[in-house]
């Protein structure tokens, strides 16, 4: 199975792609681990003229913390963060976000940020992204800007980001130590895209008020979406069985499952109320938990 | 449009020309004759062409030729060393972990994927590692038993 014609072209430094990307517009795409992109073009659902493989670019990868924010380069693999130290201690629900995609050989090759800028509509890092305001940095031929998560995408498959931008980094801002995060998800077969999932990181006081509190989700729409009217509900409060409910029927309010071989839209609906309503209370137990140790 | 690319595969250095479109798997298969990689599904879901490229485990099928131009390829070939079986391989003849074979060299490049990092999984870690490759037999707690046994007599 081949896909159509193109020319491979590969880029030593970002300014290269940059250029190259600006030469080529529309007709070229960047390749990032491929996972995706590769299928896609052998189904001829991606056609590019120009493959810009900016892959190996060492300057994309990289995981570090610095002034209470993770920062991850784009080209770093899911395996990477799957298996970083940092990740596993500050960010633990990033590292289960990536165990969760694919098989390891697709996370052996599979960028964030690859993954981010595909955009399918239950991938397993936007969630997380959402829940923590992580911002995404991008280069283009007007220099540098950060988007917000809340702000990235579009719709089904399509960002903000410029046809001429590069996604660089993603920056996670570190959740307080005292706060928990929870990442989960429901899927069909292991290694599949979620049918829907929630990631929650939230903070309890010492009353058992829910002091702070993040949510992000995939499932209910074409895009992740951030959880506002959740969270609003939830911060300040006692988080009692009642209002649990009460959340989990919100989340459904302004959701609109695509209908699809995953399930029906009523059926994601009520699974994503479900997973939403788990994820919030493993994350309280284990804020709790922290709380007192 | 045809570019020369040069692999180390197996160890042994090899040239030839690919297309930008040539798959990996269909380099090794058809420019090099190493027919030990087998095509299965082409769309990354079956995992029967899983070659280890620079030190770990990917579908060959889901990289272009042209992008492991100058790397270092392991196949399934490459786990003979003068002439004997590899204790991966042993292990899959004695516990039957082959049925059709079709799979076979995907799931004994995925193990010795798994097995480069960790000398000692447990059931767990190998049906972890072993998820992305499909064994229509249905035989896998056979080759969960020969992967397990394998890593104890496992060298590098």
């Amino acid at each position: 199975m081949y896909p159509a014609s193109f020319e491979y072209l590969k880029p030593q430094s970002i300014e290269e792609a940059m250029a190259l990307l600006t030469e080529h517009g529309e007709d070229a795409k960047l390749l990032a681990g491929g996972q995706s992109l590769v299928p896609m073009m052998k189904l001829r659902m991606a056609r590019p003229k120009y493959l810009i493989d900016i892959h190996r670019l060492a300057d994309l990868n990289y995981i570090r913390e610095e002034a209470g924010q993770i920062r991850c380069g784009a080209m770093t693999r899911h395996i990477e963060i799957e298996e970083s130290v940092l990740i596993r201690a500050q960010l633990p629900m990033l590292a289960v976000a990536a165990s969760e995609i694919g098989d390891v050989q697709v996370r052996n090759r599979g960028t964030i940020g690859g993954g981010l800028v595909e955009a399918d509509p239950c991938g397993d890092y936007a969630p997380v992204a959402l829940a923590i305001n992580a911002q995404f940095k991008c280069v283009g031929p007007k220099g540098e800007r950060l988007i917000p998560a809340a702000e990235f995408f579009s719709f089904a498959y399509t960002t903000t980001l410029g046809a001429d931008e590069i996604l660089t980094e993603i920056i996670f801002p570190l959740p307080a130590q005292d706060s928990a995060g929870v990442y989960l998800k429901l899927e069909r077969v292991a290694g599949d895209f979620a049918i829907v999932s929630a990631a929650v990181q939230c903070a309890v006081d010492k009353n058992g008020v829910c002091s702070a509190i993040g949510i992000g989700s995939a499932g209910g729409g074409t895009v992740p979406q951030k959880a506002l009217a959740v969270e609003a509900l939830l911060r300040g409060q006692k988080i009692s069985p009642e209002l649990l409910a009460k959340a989990g029927e919100l989340i459904q309010v302004d959701a609109e499952p695509i209908e699809d071989m995953r399930g029906s839209a009523a059926y994601k609906k009520k699974a994503l109320s479900a997973i939403l309503r788990r994820a919030i209370s493993e994350a309280l137990r284990q804020a709790e938990a922290k709380r007192v140790s | 449009m045809a570019k020369s690319i040069t692999l180390t595969v197996n160890g042994k250095s090899y040239s030839g020309e690919a297309d930008s479109r040539t798959l990996l798997v269909h380099f090794l298969r058809d420019a090099l004759s190493l027919t030990g990689t087998h095509v299965g599904c082409v769309v990354g879901r079956c995992g029967a062409c899983t070659v280890m490229w620079n030190g770990t485990a990917v579908k060959s099928c889901m990289v272009f030729a042209v992008q492991a131009d100058g790397d270092e390829v392991v196949t399934v070939e490459g786990l003979v060393k003068d002439k004997r079986l590899h204790p991966l391989q042993q292990s899959f003849w004695k516990n039957d972990a082959v049925e059709c074979g079709y799979c076979t060299p995907g799931m004994l490049m995925s193990a010795y994927g798994l097995l480069q990092k960790n000398r000692n999984p447990s059931d767990e870690q190998i049906k972890k590692a072993i998820s992305g490759n499909l064994c229509r037999c249905t035989g896998y707690g056979n080759i969960v038993a020969a992967i397990k046994e394998a890593a104890g007599n496992f060298t590098k």
